[in-house]
């Protein structure tokens, strides 16, 4: 971190753990639950949010001073819209089979909470360099989050890690399987998620007392 | 009996909460009172209903491949379907703007109420997110897509009365440090999503085959009479192969 002050490199490592946008802030849990039952698409939707993100705080910031206040939300959501539009192009060229998986899912990233949050309490009240570091930071915690639930959902739910058979083969009944170990076939059901997510919560608030809530 | 499908459909086994996770974030953040939960609720299945069919005209007669061939057949070639999300989300927008107009006009009680979270409606991912299924379901009318609308809304607003209920109950109860408020709710909306996961059988009813199916997995549910059907079947195709073999012979 030699080229950023510590005021700049506090906006990519607060997100992380102190400020998550997840766990804390409580924004964009929408996508992050319904398509982490494979590690490779919590991977590619945590990339689309980071080009978003960092690229949309830029623009915004960049048109701060000329945006009227009474607009503001249409503009950002035009702004967004079209980043959007472009991640969804892509992902439909280079990776259909994945396009088809994240389904509508990529276009929800337009209602994403972080990005119009971000927006909103970052990039509208500052200059492009941080409005870039946050964005990216934001992403960043959003990504560990995503990234921790798709890894145990498919290592639990069926074995694989990235389409990898990690535990050995569950047809063929070698490594793991051999000892008689069974897929958790319901960790790709959907309401596991929120239920790692609550694990986590549990976790992030009894290292850290100051974020216990009293009621 | 296609509308009354799609209808309950929508409430119990796509429900925008449990099933997909869409509004989660305000889903969470206004949860603590029945009293504005139900606000909140009554707002959304309200815009749901009202964005849901005017987003199916938008992309029915401007959006699809090929719907652009009413003004003339040289434009049949035409998808404009990239341009969905922003049409859609601009149509939100503006209804949204409009009900808050209305509404405040009308009935300044329930604005007053209903507070900051009436525009933030717009960027609720359950608004743009029912469009979004409709276009990917390809919903086949505009009665169909208005039924979708409310049984969403409807499903929606059922998930946050519900949780709301709950978290008000569990303020006296004595939930650990760490979990109290944000992961105790996760956890039981967890919960609550399982136990909509049984609604999935529900409309099994469709076609002859299916309600058989279900007829003879409710009339054998015990394995000894299945094997005692079993020794039985064995016995009838015994007598079976007796009588061909004798026919054979003969």
């Amino acid at each position: 971190m030699g080229l950023l002050s510590k005021k700049d490199a506090k906006l990519i490592t607060d997100p992380f753990a102190d400020n998550n946008p997840i766990t804390i802030q409580v924004l964009g849990i929408c996508s992050a639950l319904a398509i982490t039952a494979e590690l490779k698409a919590s991977i590619v939707m945590s990339i689309s949010v980071l080009f978003v993100l960092g690229i949309g705080n830029v623009v915004i910031s960049l048109m701060r001073n000329i945006i009227p206040s009474k607009i503001r939300i249409i503009v950002q959501l035009i702004v967004v819209a079209t980043l959007v539009i472009i991640v969804d192009l892509v992902l439909k060229a280079f990776a259909y089979e994945l396009s088809k998986t994240l389904s509508v899912f990529v276009g929800l990233i337009i209602t994403n909470c972080i990005i119009m949050g971000r927006f909103e309490a970052f990039a509208l009240g500052n200059g492009p360099w941080r409005s870039f570091l946050d964005g990216i930071g934001n992403a960043l915690g959003y990504a560990v989050i995503l990234i921790i639930v798709g890894f145990f959902r498919e290592l639990l739910g069926s074995g694989t890690l990235l389409g990898i058979k990690v535990l050995g083969d569950p047809v063929e009944k070698t490594g793991l399987y051999a000892y008689g170990y069974e897929n958790n076939g319901f960790m790709l059901l959907s309401p596991m998620a929120l239920i790692v997510v609550g694990i986590i919560i549990w976790v992030q608030r009894s290292r850290n007392k100051t974020l216990i809530e009293e009621h | 009996m296609e509308h009354i499908e799609l209808f309950f459909k929508s409430i119990f086994i796509d429900n925008m909460v449990f099933a997909t996770f869409l509004g989660m974030c305000s889903y969470l953040a206004v949860s603590k009172k029945v009293s504005t939960a139900v606000g909140l609720g009554a707002a959304v299945i309200f815009v749901l209903a009202v964005t849901v069919p005017l987003n199916w005209l938008l992309d029915q007669y401007i959006l699809k491949e090929g719907a652009l061939v009413w003004l003339g057949p040289e434009y049949a070639e035409y998808d404009l379907s990239f341009l969905s999300f922003i049409m859609f989300i601009a149509t939100i927008a503006t209804m949204v703007q409009l009900v808050e107009i209305i509404v405040e006009k009308f009935s300044p009680s329930l604005y007053n109420s209903l507070g900051i979270f009436l525009p933030l409606i717009a960027v609720n991912c359950a608004i743009l997110g029912g469009s979004l299924f409709m276009q990917s379901r390809e919903i086949a009318s505009l009665g169909l897509a208005l039924n979708y609308g409310i049984g969403s809304g409807i499903g929606w607003f059922l998930a946050i009365l519900a949780i709301a209920a709950i978290r008000e109950k569990i303020r006296y109860s004595n939930v650990p440090p760490a979990l109290r408020g944000l992961g105790i709710t996760f956890i039981i909306t967890g919960l609550m999503a399982i136990g909509f996961m049984s609604f999935g059988g529900m409309l099994t009813g469709g076609d002859e085959e299916a309600k058989e199916e279900t007829k003879e997995a409710i009339v054998t549910p015990k394995k000894e009479i299945n094997v005692i059907e079993v020794a039985e079947e064995q016995k009838d195709k015994k007598k079976e192969v007796a009588e061909i073999t004798k026919e054979i012979v003969e």
